[in-house]
């Protein structure tokens, strides 16, 4: 394949991926977005193969252990066996998670990434066959230590919020004294160790030793910056990792003089970038507030101590209420994911829809632990999406609301957030549920939200509380709406 | 524990203080209940539907009062006339009685009660509280006076209620004022706006306007500014001048109404006179007045208590035992107020009840404890209704340590990401070698191509947008792909595995997404 004919197709795969995220802009041409994505990325892959730079003819050599094992396996035998392995590991995990196991198998992804990056920036730097020089030779070298920074920082970050979602690890977030002090030493470490791989490169010494220095800080870097990350805040890491393992990506182009990568990595980066906005946004949080970590470190006060009693109910009881109610809005939160209540709540919701009353879901874009987690599960529910609403398309309508059904959400529906200047989660947008004439919060026990604040909803007047596993309560409910 | 139930006496009470269903659940928390032979007639339930729950009858009233621990009644207790014996008096010692009291309009009973060494539980002192509502039979009993005072109102006036266009000429809709916008006057409202009248309302309580509105009511604002809530939730007496503005507004009101529905009570006080003789007599002829604080000796100036009476052609209804006139229902929610507070003072289920002082809600409910009288009760700690919420305030003041934080001029502050990075792209210009320049027109170029391409994702997609960037990301196996035939065989490893592990990645985000995407169906 000529060089010409490469880049064309590498153009082609461009302009696939770009599509791909555009057709993401509705439901309808999502399906089609998604298998040009798969097309540009299989014109990418062949078309690489196939270029020059793979060559099938060379054979591969193993040194292992001074042994030189030769020629029984040619470069396109390793490839493909990779590819297939990888290939079949990949379709396994996408086709047996559960829907409520996406954060996690999204986290685990990134990681993935930030290991190829740092892997190819490592190949990249070893591989003697390249030679150019002077102010081009100390930029290439720049941009694989740049590379395999990210790549590091991405890959040990990935993992350890893999681990807070699949509860591995605890999710509370962990605070080491000094903790911005440390992470400023990193920094400054990471900087020197830089013009100390630059020199040795320059002066042809050992620049590996500089390099890997790098690596094992860089990894430490991604360990503790999201350690200290609170659960509440894990969409903002999801999405920020993400937009990593795009600039890693982009890295890799710049290092390889690689278009593609460079636009793919800029893609995808800026959509996470994007993403980490969107939900810090949502949390009113600045986003170096959230990868500093911590809650509660932007206010001073004490915030207001909740008092008065909170009315428990039964699931007959929260039947009755449904019943009786002609506009009824769902409010889910993470706790709905984890007691897999999405099937019951959408078999409630048709019952209801049935009876003629009108039934709508209210979204807030943190619920969950990812972007747009909830709307996931609800659509694997079969809820249609019709009925589900942004939290800025239904939040004035809450005067219209007979009953509010809140499902293992806490923070997201607290009105300290707009009305105590001292609640760590003060100007944080809410769903004002408490506007309706009713809510029912279904809740495993009084404990508070993941972001540890005390929630004036659970006492007010109007608010009744239905304990118990969010599944299991709706199960009732549904039972004796039935019956 | 024996629990009994007598036959209500007060001439035309007709409501008994259990119903077989409660009944029944009572039974379950390990009590025995017998009830007095006809108790229920009045309320449409007969001696058998209650033996069929496990209750048993007693036919004579003494046997009845004596066996019972614990007996739950409707009225407070009075004279028999038919036995010529006080209800006190039947009482054993030691015994709990649980019924309505009055103990600020009952000092004397109150005073032979404690002489008796009961335990008293008034249900008219149950505490307003959130946590107390379900015991509230104020409420309930309220409810159903304001529907019944309707229904009343219906049947003496002459006239449609709904307003009708026929063949035969046009039908005006009857003008409905009620005062005071509680339980029962809410109650009035929804009744009245039900079977089609116009229907207004004033309560001394602004914070009420909301609930009078969500009925469809029309609220009558007073233009003067006086706080009409007392502990508790309930109204309070209000300055001369406020009552002065009223009574104007009411009389300009009774010129054009055809029924009005007082429902003004103060705790522990006489009924405010709200509707005097002119107003009265200002009213169109055939109009109607119900007043639902006759007992307490009215809000309107002519009413005669338990009478239905006609004065200066406008018929005034007095009658007390509204709740008794739908006797059966009246019944029920009583006997579930009851149930319910059983079940707080035996919260173990097991039969017997322990008044525990140290309970906010039995606290208030108990009058007499052992025969000593502990009414009135501590203030309660908490107002039903909600403290003024200060939500305007939040915002600013967070603004404001934002802003007092800041150093920088704000001006500067806008341009400053500006400034900088213009000064690092002239940096990276100034030194970066011309081939670099390319490629970084390329990735500035796809920055915001991405960025205009992602800011149209709709906010439900947000999952699959990442898997598929994620899946795209992968597109690092085209970096291993190129250096996979180098010589060098550690750099081939580092380059298999890295397209193992970004081939994980391809397959397993588009498949992750398809799967994601193949759900959200209409």
């Amino acid at each position: 394949m000529s060089h010409s004919l490469v880049t064309m197709s590498y153009i082609v795969a461009a302009i696939l991926f770009i599509l791909s995220l555009s057709g993401l802009s509705n439901q309808e041409t999502a399906r089609k977005g998604n298998y040009y994505g798969m097309l540009g990325m299989a014109i990418a892959i062949i078309a690489t193969i196939l270029s020059g730079s793979v060559d099938s003819t060379s054979a591969v050599q193993f040194t292992i252990f001074g042994t030189t094992l030769s020629g029984a396996a040619t470069v396109y035998g390793v490839l493909i066996a990779a590819l297939l392995i990888g290939g079949s590991i990949g379709a396994t995990a996408a086709l047996k998670v559960e829907m409520t196991q996406m954060p996690e198998l999204v986290a685990i992804m990134h990681s993935l990434v930030g290991m190829a990056a740092v892997l190819v920036g490592y190949a990249n730097f070893m591989d003697s066959s390249i030679t150019i020089n002077g102010a081009e030779k100390t930029i290439h070298e720049l941009e694989i230590y740049i590379g395999i920074l990210i790549g590091a920082v991405t890959f040990s970050g990935s993992v350890i919020a893999f681990g807070k979602l699949s509860e591995k690890i605890s999710g509370k977030p962990m605070l080491l004294p000094g903790r911005h002090w440390f992470n400023l030493g990193l920094l400054i470490a990471v900087i020197v160790l830089g013009a100390v791989f630059l020199q040795q490169v320059e002066s042809g010494g050992n620049a590996i030793i500089p390099l890997a220095i790098m690596t094992v800080i860089a990894l430490v870097f991604g360990v503790h910056m999201v350690m200290a990350i609170g659960g509440a805040d894990m969409p903002v890491v999801i999405s920020m990792l993400n937009s990593y393992s795009g600039w890693a990506a982009a890295a890799t182009g710049f290092m390889l003089s690689n278009d593609l990568l460079i636009v793919t990595g800029a893609l995808v980066g800026s959509s996470g970038a994007i993403l980490s906005y969107i939900m810090c946004r949502a949390m009113n949080r600045h986003f170096l507030s959230v990868i500093a970590g911590g809650f509660g470190t932007a206010s001073g006060g004490q915030a207001a101590a909740i008092e008065g009693e909170v009315q428990p109910i039964d699931a007959e009881e929260a039947a009755q209420l449904l019943q009786a109610a002609k506009n009824i809005m769902i409010i889910p939160g993470y706790g709905m994911a984890v007691a897999q209540a999405q099937h019951t709540v959408y078999e409630i919701t048709k019952l209801l829809r049935d009876k003629g009353k009108k039934v709508r879901f209210g979204i807030h874009p943190v619920a969950g632990r990812m972007p747009g987690h909830m709307n996931v599960l609800l659509a694997e529910a079969k809820v249609p999406y019709d009925i589900v609403f942004e939290m800025d398309e239904i939040n004035d309508d809450f005067t219209n609301v007979d009953v509010s059904i809140v499902i293992g959400a806490n923070d997201i529906v607290n009105p300290s957030a707009l009305n105590d200047p001292n609640s760590p989660i003060a100007g944080m947008p809410v769903l004002e549920c408490w506007k309706g004439e009713t809510t029912i919060v279904l809740k495993r026990s009084m404990a508070s939200g993941y972001a540890g604040v005390g929630n004036p909803l659970f006492v007010l007047e109007n608010t009744r509380m239905l304990f118990g596993d969010a599944n299991a309560s709706m199960q009732a409910v549904l039972k004796a709406l039935k019956g | 524990m024996k629990i009994g139930i007598p036959k209500e006496i007060h001439p035309g009470e007709m409501r008994v203080a259990t119903t077989p269903e409660a009944a029944a659940q009572i039974i379950k928390m390990g009590f025995s209940v017998s009830i007095e032979s006809g108790a229920g007639l009045g309320a449409n339930i007969s001696d058998e539907a209650y033996r069929e729950a496990g209750v048993e009858i007693v036919p004579d009233t003494k046997t009845l009062w004596k066996q019972s621990d614990i007996v739950m009644k409707v009225r407070a207790p009075e004279r028999n006339l038919k036995l010529a014996i006080e209800e006190t008096d039947l009482l054993s010692p030691g015994a709990c009685l649980i019924s309505f009291i009055w103990p600020a309009q009952n000092e004397a009973l109150m005073q032979k009660l404690a002489a008796k060494h009961v335990t008293v539980l008034a249900m008219d002192s149950v505490p307003r509280m959130s946590r107390a509502q379900k015991m509230d039979a104020l409420s309930s009993m309220a409810n159903i006076a304001g529907y019944r005072a309707i229904v009343e109102a219906a049947q003496h006036f002459g006239r449609f209620f709904t307003g009708q266009i026929t063949a035969a000429g046009k039908i005006p809709p009857a003008k409905v004022l009620v005062i005071g916008a509680g339980v029962a006057g809410l109650a009035a409202i929804g009744a009245a706006k039900g079977m089609g009248a116009i229907v207004r309302s004033f309560d001394t309580r602004p914070e009420v306007k909301e609930q009078i509105e969500s009925m469809d009511a029309e609220f009558l604002m007073l233009d003067f500014k006086e706080e009409g809530a007392g502990t508790g939730g309930y109204a309070k007496t209000m300055s001369k001048e406020f009552i002065e503005a009223e009574m104007a507004l009411f009389a300009e009101q009774a010129k054009e109404v055809d029924i009005i529905v007082t429902t003004a009570l103060i705790p522990g006080k006489p009924a405010p006179k709200l509707i005097t003789k002119a107003m009265v007599e200002s009213m169109k002829p055939g109009s109607v007045i119900v007043d639902l604080a006759a007992e307490q000796g009215g809000n309107c100036e002519l009413t005669e208590k338990d009478q239905v009476v006609v004065k200066h052609d406008v018929t005034l209804i007095g009658y007390t035992n509204l709740p008794s006139r739908l006797a059966n229902q009246s019944s029920q929610l009583y006997a579930t107020n009851l149930r319910h507070l059983l079940t707080e003072l035996c919260p173990e289920k097991n039969g017997v009840i322990n008044v525990n002082m140290d309970d906010e809600v039995i606290r208030g409910t108990t009058v007499i404890k052992e025969g000593n009288i502990t009414w009135p009760p501590p203030a309660p700690k908490l107002s039903a209704a909600p403290a003024p919420q200060t939500e305007a305030p939040a915002y600013p003041s967070v603004l404001e340590q934002q802003q007092k934080k800041s150093i920088i001029h704000p001006a500067i502050r806008q341009f400053l990401p500006i400034i900088i990075g213009g000064l690092i792209l002239f940096g990276i210009g100034a030194v970066a070698p011309e081939s670099f320049m390319t490629h970084f027109t390329v990735f500035v170029l796809a920055c915001f191509v991405g960025y205009q391409v992602i800011w149209n994702v709709s906010h439900s997609l947000h999952t699959p947008l990442m898997s598929v960037t994620n899946a795209i990301s992968s597109i690092i196996v085209i970096g291993a792909l190129v250096q996979i035939s180098t010589p060098h065989s550690t750099v081939t490893i580092l380059a298999g595995v890295a397209i193992l592990l970004a081939s994980i990645n391809i397959v397993g985000g588009f498949l992750v997404t398809r799967r994601m995407l193949e759900m959200f169906r209409k």
